[in-house]
This record gives structure tokens, C-alpha cells and sequence, in this order.
């Protein structure tokens, strides 16, 4: 059961499967000492447009969006949608015809290009690796821009290896002597080179296989839980920007905002039709996706001791929210669904109606512990929190309840856009705090 | 000597009867105690082809340059240079020698000429067949153009560049017999001192052939320690 567990958390394809506010894993003292502290900047698009001669319509018209320090953004759209213009708008890759950029209050327009561009890591879907350098030569890139001493790029590049869990002999290969999930690795490690207060992320997974790309979204997110950057990402696949985003942003053709929000927020409360097509049919499931079985309310259980008198017991099934007692041992950990007959005497005897199976954990993301629900076949099972004890009871019950839109948030009309700072709650209610 | 008449057959061999010299034949006998006479012209040789293809690369390196900025060269220039390479070479040493005089620097002229139309070509195509995300990559990551071109495009385009060196000068190592036509001496001069004669065709020709095989395997071994990351694939 554990080990199924494991894999659960690690499978997991939309879910967060790394909480965000996991601890830094281990690294040798060595690299501890090299590290500069982590910084992010704040990202503002003010009225940013691009306008391409001889084109009626803009690429990018309007934007305008902050994106916190520290938090990912996702610029999601149809192709065509000038996502990726206003990604490459920022480090200046496509100058702004109109509006500005500001990155921590200062116009991307008053800086020199490439001085700019070494301050924002840069990822693209091809990736780019320099083919004619090695790995860490291809890492270094910047560093040396910046005329870092030898020493100091070496222990970043070995840190920045290890960061991205590649393994030290990678270090003096070259790009096509790496598997596509490496080279998408070496990618992200070269953007983090020199530590950029912003990343931009041009579909950085798009042209990785489908597990590969959820092991390397997983990844990211688990990085990004420790160095915190500010991230600009571009993608169009919908579950892709719920799953990275603690922001989404969503384009439509001409490259005008439809709707910034959280995934959660976008879900529930799309802007338009427009919004409601992309996100799609099934968003309502989606959802599931972004809770874990600790977020919402579940049902309580008697829990009932072998011995226990019986009386005693009855009393505890009055009291809960289901008229199922749970048999636990004596560390409160669930046996099974005790049997009526366990009742027959003076004190519960241990028979068992079924055993206590699926066990969902508090940590499971909904969506997972919906497929365990499906796949045993029942309706209910007890969930169990990290020690192994009865922590309450999910049923399909609970989780539909849990995906009803309340009705006053409900959208009124087209033009809810924007979230404005007093609506705020619900887009901090699930994106956890940065 | 030959020297003074370096048009004019010339014999360079005994004309007693009755032995393999006078018989046209192939003597290793001679050969071996004449070898020194092959020495200077095979010098000749490779100051003809050195210079011709240094020249030329340093003209033809420039102007691709300037292609790879401005797209509109490219087409132009490239045209001329396959208009030169279609001159006959005979004809192009010999219209050359009267505003050039008589000697290496005219033939070296013309070699550089037919150069051209390999050394711009490949360098042109090297550096644009440079990999559109790898250009953009770099970009994207603060490269100047400039540190673009040095660090990413050149040497990305070495092995097309040098792939083109490489059929330069083995060319130029054959047009270079032909040198002679404007006074400037090499192998062919050698060849044509005694054109009759096996053993000095065979020994001269055969020099030819294999400074320009010595030629192409010095660039090749060249690209090869220029660019240990081609040879590296997938483990």
C-alpha cells in the first residue's frame, strides 16, 4: 500500500505533486556556499503592444498584467495568439510598438539588449543547446558574459547539475550525446546559469514525450518551490498552464487578454464563452486536479476499538457523520469496516464487513483519489493522514459537493475579467502562498 | 636549363641507345638519383598552393562576412565567383601575364580566383546553416551579434568552412601545374621539362597527386581536433 503510495504522488499529472512549500533538498556544504541568495523581480506589462508593419491587427494588443515576484505565469492561447510575442516582448527578443515593460519598476526599453537578456533566463521549446560545447560549457554561457571567475562558474555549473538532477559525468558530454529529457534539463540549468531574477519559458516541455514532459513538470515545480522565481511561461495546452501556473493568463487571436486568474479561479469563474471553450468541457474535473484531500471537508467515522465496549461504540456511531463504524487498531490505524456482528456481544469483536481499502491519504490530490474511489469500485473509503491514522471519511458524495460553484461567484457576464484586488481571496485561497 | 626556357621541351636525360632512359621508359634507377631535381618544384608547389588558398580564404572569409550581414551580397558575389571559376585556366594564367608580368604573383592571382567558388560558398552556407533555435538561443541569453558569429556561428561552421578548404586546395594543387603558363614554376613546369618521358611524368604527376593528399588529410585531421563535438553521439 505504501509503496503503491509512492508512486501515486510522483505519477500524479496535474496535481501539484510537490507541494510548494517543500524544503530544499539536500546539497553537498560545498554548493550551499556558492549559492547566491534567491532573488525574483516583478513583472509588469503595462499596455504592451506589438504591432507588426503592414498588419492590420496587432500581434500582442494591450497587455496589461503583473506577475508577482516569485509566482509563474502562464501565457496561455490558440496559436496565434501572441503568447509568444509577449513572452519575447520582455527581454526585448521583439521590441514594443506601444506600452511598456517593467521588470521591478524599470522599462525593459531603457536597457541595453543583451545587458537585459543576461539578466532573464531564457528556455525554448528546441531548447538551443550550443551543439559545438559541453554541457557545462553550454551552462556556463552567461556566467562567462558576465566575466564570473573560473572557480566561482565551475561550482555553479556543478550545483546547477545537481539542481536539475543530472548526473556529474553529463558535465563534459555534448548535446547529442544527451536523451531529449537531458537536454531539456541542461536547458533550464543554462537559463538558471547566473541566476535571473525572471525566466522566460517558451513551451519548455513541448517537445518532450508525455511522461517525460510530466517528470519535468513535476521537477520544475519542485525547483521552483525552492528558488522561487518569477516565470514567464508559455504553453497551449490547457492542463499544462493549470498545472505550472499560480497565474494564467489567457489569450485570444490578436493577442488580447481574455481572462488573468488563478487556474482555480479560471475554472470556475471562466470570463467568456471564449474562456469556457478553452478550458474546456471537462473543467469541473480539472479542478480536481488542483485540491488535495486535506483542503475539503470530509465526513467523520466512529472509530472503534476491538474490546470496546459496545454500548460505547454505538454512542461514537450516533455521533458521526456516517452510521459506518472503521475498526482501527490501537495506533488509530484503519483495520476495515466493522461488521454488525462485531456487535453481538458485551464488547466489538473484530469482524469485518470489508477491509479498509482503497486508503486514500490527506496528501492525495482529489483527482487521484477519485480514480482510487472508481477503480475499487466503492463509494467511500477512509483517509488516513501521514502516521497511518483515521483522519475522516471521502465519498463521491463529498467530492461533488466540493466541485459545486457557488452561485453569488457564478459569472455574471463577459466582461468579468481581471480579478480586482478586493476579489483577490479566491486566487490566494489556492494558490499557496508565495 | 630548364629555368631559362620554362616553356620549351627540354631534355633532362641521356639519349645513348639502348637503355630505359632512352626508351621513354619507367626507370627506378634514374629516379632515385635524380630526385633531387623534384625538390625545388615541389617547393614551387606548395608556395603556390599556401599562398593561393591562404589568400584566398582571407578574401573569400571577408566577403562572407559581409553576405552573411547583408543578404543581398550573397547572390552577386556568389554568381562572380562561379563566372571565374568557369574561365580556362590555361587562359587566365596567360591573359594575366601581360598585366602581371611573368611570375608567382600572377599565378597566384588566378589560383586565389578559382578558389572563390568554393570558399565563399561554404563559408556562406556554414554560417546559414547554422540552426535557427541554436542563433536564437544565444540571442535570447545576452550574445552580441557579434559574440554570435564568434562564438556560436563560426565555429558551428567549421566543419562546412573546412570542407570547403579541403576541395580548394586540392584544386589548386591540380590548377597549379598549370602555373608554369605564367612563369611561376611547380610541377607542371617539371612535367613539361621532358613531357615524354615516363619516369619524370610519373615522378612529377605523382608528387602532385600526393601533395594534394598530404593537403587534404592535414585539413581533415585539422577539422577533426577543430571539432570533438561532431564525432559525439548518442552513448
Amino acid at each position: 500500500m505504501g509503496q503503491s503510495r509512492d508512486l501515486h504522488i510522483f505519477d500524479d499529472a496535474a496535481g501539484r505533486a510537490y507541494p510548494r512549500e517543500v524544503t530544499a533538498p539536500q546539497t553537498s556544504p560545498n554548493s550551499e556556499a556558492v549559492r547566491p541568495r534567491p532573488q525574483a523581480a516583478t513583472l509588469e506589462f503595462r499596455s504592451a503592444t506589438k504591432r507588426y508593419p503592414g498588419q492590420e491587427d496587432a500581434a500582442v494588443d494591450g497587455l496589461s498584467l503583473t506577475v508577482p515576484a516569485g509566482e509563474i505565469c502562464v501565457l496561455v492561447g490558440p496559436s496565434g495568439c501572441g503568447k509568444t510575442t509577449a513572452m519575447r516582448m520582455v527581454n526585448r527578443m521583439i521590441e514594443i510598438t506601444e506600452g511598456d515593460i517593467l521588470l521591478d519598476d524599470r522599462s525593459v526599453r531603457d536597457r541595453a539588449p543583451a545587458e537585459l537578456r543576461r539578466e532573464i533566463g531564457y528556455a525554448i521549446q528546441q531548447i538551443g543547446l550550443f551543439p559545438h560545447l559541453t554541457v557545462a560549457a553550454n551552462v556556463a554561457v552567461v556566467p562567462r558574459l558576465l566575466g564570473w571567475d573560473r572557480d566561482r562558474i565551475e561550482a555553479r555549473v556543478r550545483e546547477l547539475l545537481e539542481l536539475v538532477s543530472l548526473e556529474e559525468g553529463t558535465a563534459e558530454r555534448y548535446p547529442a550525446q544527451l536523451s531529449g529529457g537531458q537536454r531539456q534539463r541542461v536547458g533550464v540549468a543554462r537559463a538558471l546559469a547566473a541566476d535571473p531574477p525572471l525566466m522566460l519559458m517558451d513551451e519548455p516541455f513541448g517537445a518532450i514525450d508525455p511522461i517525460n514532459r510530466e517528470r519535468l513538470q513535476n521537477e520544475f515545480l519542485r525547483l521552483q518551490a525552492e528558488i522561487r522565481k518569477t516565470v514567464v511561461f508559455v504553453t497551449h495546452d490547457i492542463d499544462e498552464a493549470i498545472k505550472m501556473g499560480d497565474r494564467i493568463a489567457v489569450l485570444r487571436a490578436g493577442g488580447r487578454l481574455a481572462q488573468y486568474a488563478s487556474p482555480a479561479e479560471l475554472l470556475m469563474y471562466p470570463a467568456d464563452e471564449f474562456v469556457e471553450d478553452f478550458v474546456g468541457a471537462d473543467r469541473a474535473l480539472k479542478r480536481l486536479a488542483l485540491q488535495r484531500v486535506r483542503d475539503i471537508d470530509l465526513w467523520s467515522a466512529a472509530t472503534v476499538r476491538s474490546g470496546e465496549p459496545v454500548d460505547e461504540a454505538r454512542r461514537k456511531i450516533a455521533e458521526a457523520d456516517i452510521d459506518m463504524p472503521v475498526l482501527v487498531d490501537d495506533h488509530g490505524r484503519p483495520q476495515g469496516w466493522l461488521s454488525e456482528r462485531g456487535f453481538a456481544g458485551e464488547r466489538v469483536r473484530p469482524e469485518l464487513r470489508s477491509r479498509a481499502e482503497p486508503l486514500v491519504e490527506l496528501d492525495d490530490v482529489l483527482r487521484d483519489a477519485l480514480a482510487d474511489l472508481i477503480e475499487s469500485e466503492v463509494h467511500y473509503s477512509p483517509v488516513v493522514d501521514s502516521g497511518g491514522r483515521l483522519a475522516g471519511v471521502l465519498s463521491l458524495e463529498v467530492i461533488s459537493q466540493t466541485l459545486h460553484v457557488p452561485p453569488e461567484r457564478a459569472r455574471t457576464g463577459p466582461q468579468l475579467v481581471d480579478p480586482a484586488p478586493g476579489e483577490d481571496d479566491a486566487v490566494s485561497a489556492e494558490v499557496e502562498p508565495a | 636549363m630548364s629555368a631559362l626556357l620554362p616553356l620549351a621541351q627540354l631534355e633532362i636525360r641521356s639519349r645513348r641507345g639502348g637503355t630505359c632512359e632512352s626508351e621513354d621508359g619507367f626507370c627506378p634507377d634514374w629516379i632515385a638519383d635524380n630526385l633531387d631535381r623534384y625538390v625545388s618544384p615541389l617547393l614551387e608547389h606548395v608556395v603556390l598552393t599556401v599562398a593561393s588558398v591562404g589568400i584566398g580564404f582571407a578574401i573569400a572569409f571577408a566577403l562572407a562576412l559581409l553576405a552573411h550581414r547583408r543578404e543581398w551580397v550573397s547572390a552577386p558575389v556568389g554568381a562572380l565567383t562561379s563566372v571565374l571559376f568557369t574561365i580556362p585556366s590555361v587562359a587566365a594564367f596567360l591573359l594575366l601575364v601581360p598585366l602581371t608580368g611573368l611570375g608567382v604573383l600572377t599565378a597566384i592571382i588566378a589560383l586565389v580566383a578559382y578558389t572563390q567558388v568554393f570558399l565563399f560558398r561554404n563559408i556562406v552556407n556554414g554560417l546559414s546553416n547554422v540552426a535557427e533555435e541554436t542563433k536564437d538561443a544565444a540571442r535570447g541569453m545576452g550574445l552580441t551579434d557579434r559574440q554570435v558569429l564568434w562564438r556560436v556561428e563560426l565555429p558551428l561552421a567549421v566543419p562546412e568552412i573546412l570542407a570547403g578548404v579541403r576541395i580548394a586546395t586540392v584544386t589548386t594543387v591540380n590548377l597549379a601545374t598549370l602555373a608554369f603558363f605564367a612563369g611561376a614554376g611547380g610541377l607542371g613546369a617539371q612535367i613539361y621539362t621532358d613531357i615524354t618521358f615516363r619516369s619524370n611524368v610519373v615522378v612529377a604527376g605523382g608528387l602532385a597527386i600526393l601533395l594534394a593528399a598530404a593537403f587534404d588529410l592535414m585539413v581533415l585531421g585539422g577539422q577533426r581536433l577543430a571539432t570533438p563535438w561532431r564525432r559525439a553521439t548518442a552513448a
